[in-house]
């Protein structure tokens, strides 16, 4: 098993980072560090940019300035080789799940294995089977996405980014569109994932009950300033963040003194 | 009837406000009363709500030109005579302060501007193209050098959906081609004793014209808008975004397949369209004049050489090229809207029409001058 929990094993560091599209600037001097094995959030309002940031770690959006450093390589820095390389070590489940339609979802998990590893035909639809057993939906291999749920899809799609049991697992707002159980569950899954693998686990949320139920560390940004107000553990900035900002949206709006404006 | 009167009194604008105001009623003038503010400067308002029947947001529209006058002069605005409801709505439309910058105006460009913006867009368009046709030959060249993953099994599904299930459109169209231009050879052609040349006529423009032509424009009728609109989907629901997390290059494992079934098809169902074309010849000659199916098929096959078959099946490739480009690329670059999907599905099927003319106008000035 990979190192499990040598927790000051920095991961994913985030160096000065600047998101911008064209002149329109989304965050600017972002810096954090997501050790190996931890569970980190990146969270804020709505229209923060959160998932800008997310983009730009999974490689899909290049910063205007800054350094990404995944396995201590700096990754916008790669060869296109290079970048496949940590990509395949990254598992991404999107919001809405953005499985493959026109592929079964045994098909969508297979791609990857079928592309990257020289495994069998039988042992690619036993790992296929296996990873959807994991996430819940055993027997679901020859269904469409476009025949079951949404949540579903979400969890095919969690399936799907374990295929090639990833280092990294990023989330995309996991919660959004899940009923309060199914959003129980997927946490459950995502610490579980966390706790048996040693996955490095990085969420975009705000929902805060998934917040304090699965975050080691977070990183708050902020959509006025552009910047991040705080990082750390979210109940620990809940009570000693000394910016208001942050301790009010952690407490959901209840920290009513010195209010601005 | 919603109505509004006022009346300044010792320098105090009292509104009075009377009636049912609800959505459909025709709305007194609140602008009056702003002027009056802006006018007069009164030391305070105060609202006269006694005859006040059922309301609705008409009030709060009404009162918002009030309520900003009053901010804007810095008139006391006592909301207290306003009903509680009313007075909550009105404060909340004004809680917010309008973020600086955020307004935009409805901006109606000029003649002049709106051709301009068209001629750039257009170039931008055409740069796009071009961009995109250098990222499909470099994902060639790496499927040469063994380093592109081209999956066999997506060009056999792209080559049935654009292959086999396009034979019924491209026959029918083609049997009804060949049967005009057979009508127009048997009509002129007899009134100088030469009917039999229709079937030099109808085969010559179908094997060398027509045939790929047609096939080219249902193609990108059928399938370049199939393409776009399958890869600005999967755009839109970010299924290219999960392609490109997993390290596969959405040329590599989405245009290419296409492009190659495209070009593949092309020049089969060419042949098949030339076919039933030069039997829809037969059809009209055989009824219209005196000529057996043989001597059609003799004069046929005098009329065709080979260099006019394969100057016809490699237009067909070429126009297949231009339907797989332009739909591929229109997908890719979709935005991510639906309506954005409907644009890319649009432009693909012009500029896929668009491009089949053009190359077919320069093919005809190549081949005039090789002698084809």
């Amino acid at each position: 098993m990979a190192a499990v929990n040598t927790n000051s094993d920095a991961h994913v560091v985030v160096e000065d980072l600047t998101l911008s599209y064209g002149d329109f600037l989304i965050q600017q001097q972002l810096n954090f560090t997501i050790r190996r094995g931890e569970v980190f959030v990146i969270m804020g309002g709505s229209g923060c940019g959160k998932t800008t940031a997310l983009r730009s770690l999974i490689g899909l959006k290049e910063p205007a300035q800054g350094r990404i450093l995944i396995d201590h390589q700096d990754f916008w820095k790669l060869d296109e080789a290079g970048q496949n390389k940590l990509k395949r070590n990254m598992g991404v489940l999107f919001q809405q799940g953005a499985l493959w339609s026109s592929m079964t979802l045994a098909e969508n998990i297979a791609l990857s294995l079928q592309l990257y590893t020289d495994l069998s035909t039988s042992d690619i639809s036993d790992i296929c089977s296996l990873k959807l057993a994991l996430v819940g939906l055993a027997g679901f291999e020859n269904y469409y996405p476009s025949e079951i749920s949404g949540g579903m899809r979400k969890r095919a799609g969690l399936a799907r980014a374990m295929a090639l049991d990833p280092d990294i697992l990023c989330f995309d707002e996991p919660s959004a569109g899940l009923d309060p159980i199914s959003s129980k569950l997927l946490d459950d899954l995502i610490l579980e994932l966390r706790d048996s693998l040693g996955t490095t686990v990085i969420v975009v949320t705000h929902e805060l009950a998934s917040i304090f139920a699965i975050a080691d560390n977070s990183v708050f940004l902020d959509p006025v300033s552009k910047t991040q107000l705080a990082t750390g553990n979210p109940k620990i900035l809940r009570d000693e963040c000394d910016n208001l900002a942050v301790r009010n949206f952690l407490a959901r709006g209840m920290m009513e003194d010195e209010q601005a404006g | 009837m919603p109505e509004l009167s006022y009346e300044l009194l010792q320098n105090t604008l009292t509104v009075r406000l009377s009636g049912d105001w609800l959505l459909g009623s025709t709305l007194p003038d609140s602008q009056e009363i702003a002027r009056q503010i802006a006018q007069h400067q009164p030391q305070g308002i105060t609202y006269d709500c006694g005859q006040l029947g059922n309301w609705d947001t008409t009030l709060i529209t009404a009162l918002s030109a009030i309520y900003r006058s009053a901010e804007q002069h810095q008139v006391a605005n006592d909301l207290t005579g306003l009903p509680s409801g009313a007075q909550g709505l009105l404060r909340l439309a004004f809680a917010v302060v309008e973020r600086e910058g955020a307004r935009r105006s409805a901006h109606e460009p000029g003649i002049l501007e709106s051709t301009g913006q068209s001629v750039m867009q257009m170039l931008e368009e055409l740069h796009e193209l071009v961009t995109f046709t250098g990222e499909l030959l470099l994902s060639m060249g790496r499927l040469i050098k063994g380093r592109a993953t081209l999956q066999g099994s997506q060009v056999w599904l792209a080559i049935q959906e654009a292959g086999a299930e396009a034979l019924p459109i491209v026959g029918l169209i083609s049997f009804l081609i060949g049967m005009i231009f057979a009508f127009v050879g048997v009509v002129q052609l007899s009134n100088f004793g030469a009917g039999i040349y229709t079937a030099d006529l109808v085969a010559v423009a179908m094997v060398r014209e027509m045939a790929p032509i047609m096939t080219g424009i249902i193609m990108a009728g059928r399938t370049g808008a199939a393409y776009a609109a399958q890869l600005g989907t999967m755009k839109v629901n970010e299924e290219i975004d999960a392609l490109t997390t997993l390290g596969i290059n959405e040329i590599d494992f989405l245009v290419l397949p296409r492009f190659f079934a495209l070009i593949i098809v092309m020049p089969f169902l060419t042949m098949y369209a030339s076919i039933l074309g030069i039997i829809g010849g037969v059809v009209v000659a055989m009824s219209m004049l005196d000529v057996s199916m043989l001597q059609y098929v003799v004069q046929t096959n005098s009329a065709i050489g080979m260099s006019t078959l394969l100057g016809g099946l490699f237009k067909s490739v070429i126009y297949g090229a231009m339907v797989a480009l332009t739909g591929t690329q229109q997908g890719i670059a979709c935005g991510s809207s639906a309506m954005a999907v409907g644009q890319s599905t649009t432009r693909a099927v012009v500029m896929g029409i668009v491009l089949i003319v053009v190359s077919a106008a320069i093919l005809t000035v190549i081949y005039i001058n090789l002698d084809i």
